[in-house]
């Protein structure tokens, strides 16, 4: 204890978030291999308006990886996620430039059907947001529809959905009430199952538990950690121990009053325990932000 | 010894308390305002209802339900000129029918059209010419009436013979469009579709607004499952705007209900029921009332205003009817 106190860089809460960090990366490590690529950001800048507020930002996601975005409000986290399933043009005003490849083609090049993008880059929202119209079994099937897929057995791919987001033994004997009837909590994880059903390759989950208790967040953790195994996921996260249970790699982003800029990546453990840049650690210690 | 007094106390369930508060002066001169403007409405109203009601009721005494459901309207006076109140008779059957045939029609067409143009406006036009489309249609919801009535005559209506005798040709098994004798001009089909243009841009504008207001996320979470705009229409914008369209219409079908002028111009009035739209005979309630009014002896101003009083109170049964069909649907996708 002494020995960490005298480090140039290691106060308690980082290495306990280490801690939390490497545990989680021990125990995934020998379970799910890297399978490669998913999904590249290349010199991602965006705009609103005149106002640049994401300058240069290039990642590379695994698959099978979950990556978790850090940084104060206002970094562009939420920007640059929303580039990445072209959810960004919806915002009037909006532009952006770089490159985002998904196994290895622009999603951003002419004539790319933007609705087949968005079904293998799936999303899920800070608000939990099932159509109220609609019952649950239609929520979770809703993407069929929307977009316009045959399923040969919908029973199962329902109860897979609600299985996979951790939900299926809260809702199975009412599929068919209303999903606003359901708790927060749950509905975000009714939004997971819905986004699950057309299956994505890539999920994109802007701050998903901002709006839940505890226990409902870590319901949707461990959603998270079950589905990491067969995707690609990205997080946006306000919470550190968030971030460390849960992800593989952090990507550490700040704004200096101009444009949001990644400050610093790497795998969650060392982004946590021995971050690289002192703005990073001054950040993940809480001094900040 | 307050230690005392408040175990004794425990365990008994407290009276609730009336919770008051004291308005402030101004507070109370605003109240007073604001309930004046609210109730004069409701009296103007209520004035109206027991003029109408006060100035029909011997003639509603002695016609009875044949007021609304016979067909016969005619003043027989004697050789001195006074009304003989014997074979004198008043029916309005054939216009209320007539009146409900117009502003079914007019509906019929209107909804579907306007539903398109808000949705057009919504998500489809270029900004700048939504905005000018906008100004515009809120302009036509302010038109009057009489203009609708004359292009109706001139423009409209040679059109609208031909589409008539189209309809007349190809669906002319079924009753509602038989033509016999063939007279295609001012029918109610005619006159359903002068109301139709006349409503379009009042049920367009509150569909737009109600459209408008669809929740950003829902729209968000249709198009991140991959929902093209039209499929994300019909999950999301629909379900949410329906109540509103609904109201909407229900507008729009008020003021085709008590349409007066437009549908004299284009109208052939007739004593007569008829259920065949394409047929060039036909009634209307508010247009009969202008028709007699101005030759009208005392006796038959008084059948004309208990005709008034029923069509005002079938735009209020209407309206209450309207107002259940938003609330039974409404909730869901709101």
């Amino acid at each position: 204890m002494s020995d960490e106190m005298t480090t140039e860089r290691g106060p308690g809460l980082v290495s306990s978030l280490g801690d939390v960090a490497r545990r989680r990366f021990e125990s995934k490590s020998v379970t799910t291999p890297v399978q490669g690529v998913g999904l590249e950001a290349r010199g991602i800048h965006a705009w609103f308006g005149d106002r640049m507020v994401l300058e240069d930002m290039s990642l590379d996601f695994w698959s099978g990886t979950v990556t978790a975005l850090i940084g104060p409000s206002g970094c562009g986290k939420s920007t640059f996620i929303r580039t990445l399933n072209r959810m960004h043009e919806f915002i009037p005003g909006a532009a952006m430039a770089g490159q985002v490849l998904l196994n290895g083609e622009d999603i951003y090049s002419s004539g790319t059907d933007v609705t087949k993008i968005r079904l293998k880059i799936g999303m899920v929202f800070q608000k939990p947001n099932p159509f109220p119209s609609m019952t649950i079994s239609e929520n979770v099937l809703a993407g069929l529809k929307l977009a316009q897929l045959k399923v040969d057995n919908k029973d199962d791919l329902l109860e897979e959905c609600l299985e996979r987001a951790g939900l299926w033994n809260e809702v199975k004997d009412r599929l068919s009430s209303y999903g606003g009837s359901l708790s927060g909590g749950q509905q975000q994880r009714l939004c997971i199952a819905r986004s699950l059903a057309v299956r994505p390759e890539v999920l994109l989950m802007d701050e998903p538990c901002s709006a839940l208790d505890p226990g409902s967040t870590l319901r949707i953790e461990e959603t998270i950690s079950h589905l990491a195994a067969s995707m690609t996921i990205i997080i946006v996260t306000h919470n550190m121990q968030q971030a460390a249970r849960v992800s593989d790699y952090t990507a550490f982003l700040l704004s200096d009053g101009g444009p949001g800029k990644m400050v610093e990546f790497g795998p969650t453990g060392e982004i946590f325990s021995r971050p690289k840049d002192i703005r990073t650690e001054n950040y993940v210690t809480g001094r900040f932000g | 010894m307050s230690h005392a007094v408040l175990s004794a106390a425990e365990g008994a369930i407290p009276a609730k308390r009336e919770i008051t508060t004291k308005p402030r002066f101004s507070d109370r001169v605003f109240r007073a305002v604001v309930s004046s403007g609210a109730l004069s409405s409701l009296i103007i109203l209520g004035l109206i209802f027991f003029f109408l009601a006060f100035q029909g009721y011997s003639v509603l005494r002695s016609q009875g339900l044949h007021f609304i459901t016979s067909s016969n309207w005619q003043v027989v006076t004697d050789t001195a000129g006074n009304v003989d109140p014997k074979h004198t008779q008043f029916g309005i059957a054939a216009m209320l029918i007539g009146t409900f045939l117009c502003s079914l029609i007019a509906i019929i067409v209107a909804i579907p059209v306007s539903v398109l143009a808000a949705l057009f406006l919504n998500f489809y036009a270029p900004p700048v010419f939504k905005k000018i489309m906008v100004a515009v249609v809120d302009l036509m919801a302010a038109f009057p009436s009489i203009l609708f009535g004359l292009w109706g005559f001139f423009v409209l209506m040679p059109s609208a013979e031909y589409w008539a005798k189209l309809i007349h040709h190809f669906f002319g098994f079924i009753p509602v469009f038989q033509v016999d004798p063939p007279i295609f001009t001012r029918s109610p089909f005619v006159a359903g579709l002068v109301l139709a243009v006349m409503i379009i841009p009042i049920i367009t504008s509150v569909s737009r607004e109600v459209f408008s207001q669809t929740p950003l996320d829902r729209i968000q979470a249709a198009y991140a499952l991959g929902a093209t705009r039209w499929s994300m229409i019909r999950a999301v914008v629909l379900p949410y705007g329906r109540s509103g369209v609904v109201g909407g219409a229900m507008l729009g079908l008020g003021r085709a209900l008590g349409e007066t002028v437009a549908v004299y111009t284009v109208l052939n009035i007739v004593y007569q029921v008829n259920w065949h739209v394409l047929l060039g005979a036909g009634g209307n309630v508010a247009s009969m009332i202008l028709l007699k009014f101005g030759e009208a002896g005392p006796q038959e101003i008084k059948a004309l205003m208990a005709a008034g009083l029923v069509l005002f109170l079938l735009t209020l049964l209407v309206n209450l009817g309207a107002d259940l069909v938003v609330r039974r649907s409404g909730g869901k996708g709101r």
